[in-house]
């Protein structure tokens, strides 16, 4: 039997109602698997963001996720409009939500940030026009 | 006799037809149909409800009290839930209910409610005083402080560490008859007229405190058709029982407690899915800037509960009308109780129930025939195999208690693959 589990996740567009059922799905089995409980919320807290930034700024994509003994790994990938300034984008507070984003209560600028927070390894790889992908690691120990 | 897993949701095997509408229903996934009969595991069931209301036969049972246990009691002591006075029509005189329980056969009454009002006030001094712990999350709900236990361990930190009003009441109780009939404290008997049966499960395997002072718990329905006659015979006259106003009596209702406590910034959810979706987003830490946190698994708040008669709904109309005329409070802490006995003895730890493996290499295995099992599976959630969806079955053959045979569906083209080979055979 492996020790490494395998996931994927479609991200659909602009469906805000959906946004969450990928991370929710992870963090449902990290707990079935015993996950430590600050690492199955460092996971979901992480992962949420990036999969509502997908759905905002990015029309949906897919996520990977890998889960060991070790650590899991996430992999968003998008094929948006990338990200031009990534440390900008870092930065709290910073954000381009359009208003009917910010009127749901997104928009804060802190999603990024919480990412790199929650997550113990987060690397963004981004071309403008072709798309962005974040990589996110979490250890289980 | 404190059973860490214990469940007060009993099965009438006679009367069950297997016919799976509870495996739907049940919020924690605890029920399989087996050998054709509803089978409930305790570790995972929190006492809700839902599958009592749903059963179409009514074969699942909650577990409470006769009336006749006053009798094994030397004095007795009645602690009516506030949902108790949601249940009378033009009631205009929480007295008059009160008197009437003291001629059904009880020595004495004391209002849950009362008690309530305490917790009210020391529960505005700990959110106070513990801004880093905010959202404060009650605890007043057995259903919903046992399913945070078994699911969500990140918001243990967050649960009221104060006792719920009904055991606080008991333990005033109890004092105050011994103080007043010199009887030894166990002669005398602590009856809550409750409800639902989740209380029956917090008196025998209670979270926070080791043992329960509670003696007995009733159902308000049993009690109800009792009261009736009695409350009419001392309706012009009733005795001046009260302990309580308005901020005890809204306690049985949902917002009630919430709005004892006087902050701003709160939110009460009732009705046990709403309540799992709030614990949801708490715990991705999604609600922001909240003081307090007020969740029931009832919908409509205790007023729901399965033990009552009236339409939670309408019972909420009543409590509204029957608090309007009443002073905001009866009962207050000063010289009533000392502040560190209304507090949790006991910590509550996360209970890992759901965990597939016996470690992470085992549960990852585990986990990862899950998703391979479920590929097998039609994915049509039917329940004909008796557990409430496929994943729930790949679960159960993961740990050992169910065959992939189970599913009809798999059955079905295993029995086509034999025939074939038969066919083969006959060609030959
Ligand atoms: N996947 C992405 N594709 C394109 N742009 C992105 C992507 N993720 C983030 N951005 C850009 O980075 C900015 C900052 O993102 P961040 O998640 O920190 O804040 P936000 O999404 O605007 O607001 P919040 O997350 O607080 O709701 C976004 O406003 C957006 O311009
Ligand atoms: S709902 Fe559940 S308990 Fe009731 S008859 Fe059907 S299987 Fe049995
Ligand atoms: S009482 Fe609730 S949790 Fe327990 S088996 Fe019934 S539906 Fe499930
Ligand atoms: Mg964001």
């Amino acid at each position: 039997m492996s020790d490494t589990i395998k996931l994927q996740y479609t991200v659909s567009t602009d469906d805000f109602t959906r946004a969450g059922e990928a991370s929710g799905d992870v963090k449902r089995k990290l707990k079935k698997m015993g996950s430590a409980p600050e690492v199955v919320r460092k996971v979901a807290i992480a992962m949420y963001e990036g999969e509502i930034n997908m759905v905002i700024h990015a029309n949906g994509g897919t996520i990977d996720v890998e889960i060991t003994p070790e650590e899991i790994l996430m992999v968003l990938q998008d094929s948006g409009p990338g990200i031009a300034d990534v440390e900008k984008a870092m930065q709290a507070g910073y954000s381009t939500a359009p208003d009917r984003v910010r009127a749901l209560g997104f928009g804060a600028g802190m999603g990024l940030p919480n990412m790199k927070q929650y997550s113990d390894e987060m690397e963004i790889e981004t071309t403008i026009g072709v798309g962005t992908k974040v990589t996110m690691k979490v250890f289980q120990t | 006799m404190n059973e860490k897993f214990f469940t007060s949701v009993n099965l009438d095997a006679d009367l069950c037809k297997g016919c799976i509408n509870c495996i739907k229903r049940c919020p924690t996934q605890a029920i399989r149909v087996r050998n054709g009969k509803a089978e409930i595991t305790n570790e995972f069931c929190i006492d809700c409800g839902e599958c009592i209301r749903i059963c179409p036969h009514h074969a699942k049972l909650p577990s409470y009290d006769k009336l006749e246990v006053l009798k094994d009691y030397e004095y007795t002591v009645a602690l009516p839930a506030p949902a108790l006075y949601g249940q009378f029509n033009n009631l205009d005189d929480v007295n008059i209910v009160l008197t009437a329980l003291k001629r059904v056969g009880f020595d004495d009454v004391y209002e849950v409610s009362g008690a309530a009002e305490l917790v009210s006030e020391l529960s505005r001094e700990y959110v106070h005083n513990h801004p880093e712990l905010h959202p404060i999350i009650s605890t007043a709900c057995p259903s919903v402080t046992r399913l945070i236990r078994v699911r969500f361990p990140n918001l243990i930190e967050h649960l009221l560490p104060i006792k719920p009003p009904v055991e606080l009441a008991a333990e005033l109780a109890r004092e105050r008859a011994v103080k007043k009939t010199g009887l030894p404290p166990e002669k005398i008997g602590i009856i809550f007229l409750s409800p639902c049966p989740s209380k029956v499960t917090a008196m025998k395997s209670p979270l926070g405190t080791e043992k329960s002072n509670i003696d007995a718990v009733c159902a308000i329905k049993d009690i109800y058709t009792r009261l009736l006659p009695e409350m009419k015979a001392v309706a012009d006259d009733p005795e001046e029982l009260r302990i309580s106003g308005k901020i005890g009596i809204s306690w049985g209702t949902s917002g009630g407690e919430a709005s004892g406590l006087l902050v701003e910034n709160y939110l009460a959810a009732d009705g046990i899915e709403n309540v799992i979706r709030v614990l949801e987003d708490l715990e991705d830490e999604k609600l922001d800037n909240l003081e307090f946190i007020e969740l029931n698994s009832c919908n409509g708040g205790c007023v729901g509960g399965v033990l009552t008669v009236e339409n939670p709904y309408l019972a909420m109309v009543k409590l509204k009308r029957l608090r309007k005329y009443m002073t905001v409070a009866k009962s207050h802490v000063e010289g009533v109780v000392a502040e560190e006995d209304a507090y949790w003895t006991e910590e509550v730890t996360y209970e890992p129930v759901f965990k597939l493996g016996t470690d992470m290499k085992d549960s990852i295995a585990r986990m990862a025939r899950v998703e391979e099992l479920c590929e097998h599976f039609p994915g049509l959630d039917c329940g004909s195999c008796g557990a409430p969806t496929c994943k729930a079955l790949a679960e159960d053959i993961v740990r050992g208690k169910a065959r992939e045979h189970d599913c009809i569906h798999v059955l079905k083209k295993y029995i086509h693959h034999l025939s074939d080979e038969f066919s083969k055979l006959d060609g030959e």
